[in-house]
């Protein structure tokens, strides 16, 4: 048999793992340690946590982060949800391969060329129509769309690529318009793709530093600003603690996603077999 | 399309309410007729325009005051078009940004230190993740599941965190040096950080799990029996492996690779956590001369000329590929 894989291939994946995930066990282990110095265990300690919740610094842009994330996430889904659909149920309008390329070249462009592009822009319409007086909030979620919505694009346009038209042909027979169509029929089967593509921008957004940093004006520090400058300075134990609840949370979400989505694949199989049936 | 416009064709009638005159009928149709010919664009022009303005124009706006001369003010550059003297404009179009860029060593050294720290980067990650990924493409369903997770898991974390998690470990007194000096393998600590060796273990830390990935979905679709095959004929598992499974995972290494290599080329929070003062890559030399210097025109100017020399060829290759492997 030549089905066995060989044990030195098996070990390479072992290591592999252990090197993405130990750095963040010791960060775990480290956030509940009593002493702030890495090298003297000061015994186990919640006081960091404690801490990280009287940060105001950290609890505001953490807070702002989550607004700037959730309204970035939500207007990136529904302008690349469009676009996917331009996409693909329209093979030839005038533009197409210039949308085709504008919504994917932010993927392939460095966040730093898109961040001085940006500030350059905003600069520049603030001169012209006085607008946006401000860089902040309003700056930060446009700069995250631009560069989010392509990943919705891709994830919308794969699903809708292999979604059956003739579905939604035959709720237009049945009378339906094209739009009452699409939401009923359409709108439902590339939902999961919209959900991901929410969730990827949201992720996206919640941890860009470079390009927020650029079209950020002063006083509006998103929380990986406040994070990079805190770590630029040296060690600082309620970064560890606040690292600790992101890999925490995530974890979970990453978990019962995993888990609702075999569950979701396994009815869809099963439905499958009984609509052949 | 064809369905859609019948359809509608045959429901037209029943729009017209019964009594209004025939001429107003006729001209509700043509609008009807008008509205559904260019309604798709109601989808379309959200997303484009959106795009063209926050996308596209921000470079025009680059590239102009890439020409520009920096000087110290709001904004810290000269217009291009002075004010109208005698009937004619007055255009100051500087190419002294551009000459500087290939005067001074600084920018050369550095575009040339990123290409190849990205290279080697990707190329580390290629050799411990194609391993990784055979190996999770050969486990059980369950097991694959599982290992799925587990690679995907980091990358939902925050990219800095994770920096940030690695360099407590390898720093001086961080836990690798501890562990190793305890072990009696060294005598004094390790110097890990601010080197380049710490931009590329910061570089295949935080991109490992985008080679891993497109690998196993390549990998795990992969028929075995072709290798089996290979065996049967005679041939050595190395031989199966360089004749069969390799070619055949080439679209998943070349996506991975594309992963890795972009973000990494553009880098700029490794290598100004992790990286010691000589780690000049571009994104870091960008972000000096926009926060430190305020030179926005030769700011620009980099922008641009990086754009023109990686990121076109990249959009090119990256386009062609995928054009082969839809044919």
């Amino acid at each position: 048999m030549t089905n066995r894989t060989s044990p030195l291939i098996v070990t390479i994946l072992c290591f592999g793992i252990a090197f993405l995930y130990v750095p963040m066990l010791v960060l775990i282990g480290y956030s509940f340690n009593g002493s702030a110095l890495v090298q003297v265990w000061g015994g186990f300690s919640t006081k960091w946590y404690v801490e990280l919740f009287h940060n105001d610094q950290i609890l505001d842009a953490a807070l702002l982060s989550l607004e700037i994330a959730m309204t970035a996430s939500t207007g990136a889904m529904i302008l690349g949800t469009l676009a996917g659909i331009a996409l693909v149920r329209f093979p030839t309008f005038r533009g197409r391969l210039m949308l085709t390329g504008m919504v994917n070249a932010p993927l392939i462009m460095p966040e730093i060329i898109t961040g001085i592009t940006l500030v350059l822009l905003f600069m520049s319409m603030t001169e012209m129509f006085s607008w946006p007086s401000t860089r902040g909030f309003t700056t930060i979620v446009i700069a995250h769309i631009a560069f989010c919505m392509g990943y919705v694009t891709i994830t919308v346009q794969s699903r809708l690529q292999t979604a059956d038209k003739t579905l939604e042909e035959a709720a237009m027979d049945l009378g339906s318009g094209p739009v009452r169509a699409f939401c009923d029929v359409t709108l439902p089967i590339i939902a999961p793709s919209l959900v991901s593509g929410w969730l990827l921008s949201f992720t996206l957004s919640l941890d860009d530093l470079v390009i927020s940093s650029f079209v950020a004006g002063p006083g509006s520090s998103t929380l990986p600003m406040v994070i990079y400058s805190k770590v630029k300075l040296g060690v600082s134990p309620d970064v560890n603690a606040l690292a600790s609840l992101v890999i925490g949370i995530v974890g979970v979400g990453v978990v019962i996603a995993g888990t609702v989505m075999r569950r979701a694949e396994r009815q869809r199989a099963i439905d499958l077999q009984m609509a052949a049936r | 399309m064809q369905a859609e416009e019948l359809n509608i064709d045959l429901r037209a009638p029943e729009l017209t309410p019964r009594g209004v005159p025939a001429a107003a009928a006729a001209w509700r149709r043509r609008v009807d007729a008008v509205f559904r010919r260019y309604r798709h664009w109601l989808i379309i022009l959200p997303p484009f325009l959106f795009l063209t303005v926050f996308f596209v124009i921000p470079f025009l706006f680059a590239f102009k005051i890439s020409f520009a001369d920096s000087t110290i003010g709001i904004p810290p550059y000269t217009p291009l078009f002075g004010p109208i003297q005698d009937n004619h404009i007055n255009i100051s179009i500087s190419t002294d940004n551009y000459d500087y860029l290939f005067t001074d060593d600084l920018y050369i050294l550095s575009y040339l230190y990123s290409v190849r720290t990205a290279f080697f980067a990707t190329l580390i990650c290629l050799l411990v993740g194609y391993p990784m990924a055979y190996a999770m493409s050969r486990a059980s369903k369950t097991t694959q599941n599982l290992l799925l997770l587990i690679i995907i898991l980091p990358f939902w974390t925050s990219f800095l965190l994770r920096v940030y998690a690695l360099e407590t470990i390898v720093r001086e007194n961080g836990l690798l040096n501890e562990t190793l000096l305890w072990l009696g393998v060294i005598d004094h600590p390790l110097r890990i950080m601010r080197t380049t060796g710490a931009v590329y273990l910061g570089i295949v830390y935080s991109y490992l799990p985008f080679m891993v990935l497109p690998l196993y979905a390549t990998l795990e679709k992969l028929d075995h029996s072709l290798v089996e095959a290979s065996a049967d004929l005679g041939q050595p598992p190395w031989r199966a492996f360089i004749d069969v499974t390799l070619p055949l995972s080439l679209p998943g290494v070349i996506a991975g690779s594309m992963l890795v290599f972009i973000p990494a080329i553009g880098e700029y929070v490794i290598p100004s956590l992790m990286g010691g003062p000589n780690s000049l890559m571009i994104g870091r030399v960008l972000w000096d001369e926009f926060f430190s210097n305020h030179d926005w025109p030769v700011a620009s100017a980099v922008a641009i000329a990086f754009v023109v020399l990686l990121v076109g060829p990249i959009a090119i290759y990256q386009h062609y590929t995928v054009k082969q492997l839809e044919a």
